[in-house]
């Protein structure tokens, strides 16, 4: 499904504050693979998606989506296959349009937007339906604008507008990291299903080890812009976070020594 | 009076425009200045060269939509700064104006205008033609409302509010802000070709400032009837409209104050506005006796958690 071959980007390239994001990345997805990614800051975790999502172009490799190679695609195309949720919570949302308007827009990715009809009876009466597996009461306040509801309730209307027409790949920075954990949790559950129940594949970034070891199939760690080691489905069920502190312990002193002696 | 309310009609118009870009698409568009001469003079032109007065007024908005189109690619494509970018196009625009017109002021006298059939019948300056204007201009506004809330609509609005989002979701801003620009500025070129007609000339300094007088009518306007709802957002830039030509007719009938001094007022109402639209004090107070905009003050029922995000403005 995603395919990333040699993919390498350099930030402020030829100046003394020259920093390589990320530097010769393979990466593979098969479909329905749902892969958690960590990272310390700098690892490059962030760049990886916005290379991904076509936000940052890449210096060097290719991105491939569905068999596609859209490197050259800039991001509002590329936007038909992919759904994001950010970390901060006011960037997946308008504000200032309701719930159900801000459906709507979402609905329309990779569609043509003409002169019909933005929320139409039929497509608010789906939208209350999809909102209801939300758990938390929009599906009651869908002409509501999105600027009134909290942190929690808009990441998981973001999550819903990034996964409900089926993209091939979602991406998820961090979403949960600007939540408190109660918060955190219902998002965490909400993304589980969405991703579980639409068969999505899906590439989270995450700070929190637990995390990355609960959710998904396969875990992949990053550390100054290349992916130091993965975990399988089989390796993955076992591990703990003890585990990945001293596999994490033990790449970052093997990098450190590659660098003196290098 | 009657006069007054007629100009406020038309330069409603105008400030529809300006309420698209300043508002829905959150883009600082100066590009009226130009674009509402160029509406005046292009229609100005084809009248007097004999063309039927309503060929002329429709060519005044296409004529200002290529003003908005300027702008929306040097914007976009050059990625100059918009403020910049209209700029550019508003003092670009001048020269084009004259070129348009042919000389500074260009008479309408004797010619056939859209007012010609009012004024046959005496209706020019009565109630009967603020009526008339009154109803173009809330057909414009329907025109946008329902422009708004099409899937292309939603997606300009999204634009304005969350651009990162918008491109996120597929929408190519650029086609959304050149295309809201055009619009903008078509409204804006129409407003002059009308008012051009209905003074009988255009000139090449008529523009200057008017996108003081748009912004005031939007800010006043949005101050009185509130954003809560599209529907009164954009009433309220009729209204606001309406609301500045009275303020100026009554400061101009205080001895003090001559025609010289619009300008001045002009801005200090705008400051005015804008420190209402502010002040928390005034907008309850506004609250209280607007009836529409109680439900702006009605706490959220079920929101425990305090929101994270930017909160309404």
């Amino acid at each position: 499904m995603l395919r990333l071959a040699d993919v390498s980007k350099t930030f402020f390239a030829g100046t003394p504050n020259e920093r390589r994001a990320l530097r010769h990345v393979d990466l593979r997805l098969a479909k329905g693979d749902f892969v958690t990614v960590i990272g310390s800051n700098g690892a490059g975790k962030s760049t990886l998606l916005n290379v991904i999502a076509g936000s940052l172009p890449v210096d060097c490799g290719t991105v491939q989506i569905a068999g596609r190679n859209v490197v050259k695609v800039p991001d509002y195309k590329r936007a038909s296959m992919i759904g994001r949720v950010f970390q901060d919570p006011a960037a997946g949302t308008a504000p200032h349009l309701t719930i159900e308007q801000n459906l709507a827009v979402a609905e329309s990715r990779g569609k043509r937007r003409g002169l019909g009809k933005g929320v139409t009876r039929a497509r608010r009466h789906r939208y209350e339906h999809d909102l209801q597996t939300l758990e938390l009461g929009l599906e009651s306040r869908m002409r509501h604008r999105v600027g009134l509801l909290s942190g929690g309730q808009r990441q998981a209307l973001s999550l819903l507008m990034a996964s409900f027409t089926g993209p091939d790949l979602l991406l998820l920075d961090e979403h949960t990291a600007a939540l408190d954990p109660q918060r955190a949790e219902l998002v965490l559950g909400i993304t589980e299903r969405v991703v579980r129940d639409s068969g999505l594949t899906a590439l989270m970034v995450t700070h929190n080890m637990d995390q990355a070891l609960r959710m998904g199939n396969r875990l992949l760690m990053m550390h100054e812009g290349e992916i130091v080691f993965q975990l399988d489905e089989a390796a993955k069920k076992d591990a703990t976070v003890t585990d990945l502190l001293a596999m994490f312990g033990q790449v970052k002193g093997q990098l450190t020594d590659r660098t003196l002696l290098g | 009076m009657a006069n007054t309310l007629e100009l406020g009609m038309l330069y409603a118009l105008l400030a529809l425009g300006v309420f698209l870009t300043y508002r829905i698409l959150n883009f600082a568009d100066l590009t009226v200045d130009g674009s509402f001469t160029t509406g005046a003079g292009t229609a100005a032109l084809l009248i007097t060269n004999g063309m039927h007065p309503l060929i002329g007024t429709a060519a005044g908005f296409v004529a200002g939509s290529l003003g908005g189109l300027a702008t929306g690619l040097l914007h976009t494509k050059l990625h100059i700064d918009p403020l910049l970018a209209s700029i550019l196009t508003m003092i670009a625009l001048w020269s084009v104006n004259l070129r348009i017109m042919g000389k500074a002021n260009l008479s309408l006298l004797n010619q056939p205008t859209v007012f010609t059939p009012l004024a046959e019948r005496g209706l020019v300056s009565t109630w009967w033609s603020v009526g008339i204007l009154a109803a173009l201009a809330i057909a414009a506004k329907l025109v946008i409302d329902a422009f708004l809330a099409t899937n292309f609509g939603l997606a300009v609005q999204s634009t304005g509010d969350n651009p990162a989002m918008a491109s996120s979701l597929g929408i190519s801003t650029d086609t959304t802000k050149i295309v809201t620009l055009m619009l903008a500025n078509g409204l804006v070129g129409l407003s002059g070709a009308l008012i051009a007609q209905l003074q009988g000339f255009a000139d090449i300094q008529m523009g200057v400032g008017l996108i003081l007088v748009g912004l005031a009518s939007v800010i006043v306007g949005n101050a009185i009837l509130g954003t809560r709802f599209m529907f009164l957002a954009s009433l309220g830039v009729i209204v606001g409209s309406a609301t500045y030509r009275l303020v100026i007719f009554f400061a101009l009938r205080w001895d003090v104050l001559s025609p010289q001094d619009m300008k001045l007022i002009s801005a200090t109402l705008v400051v005015i506005a804008l420190v209402i639209s502010q002040s928390k004090g005034i907008r309850a107070f506004f609250a209280r006796i607007s009836p529409w905009r109680r439900s702006d003050t009605v706490p959220e029922p079920l929101l425990a958690v305090p929101s994270t995000g930017e909160e309404e403005a």
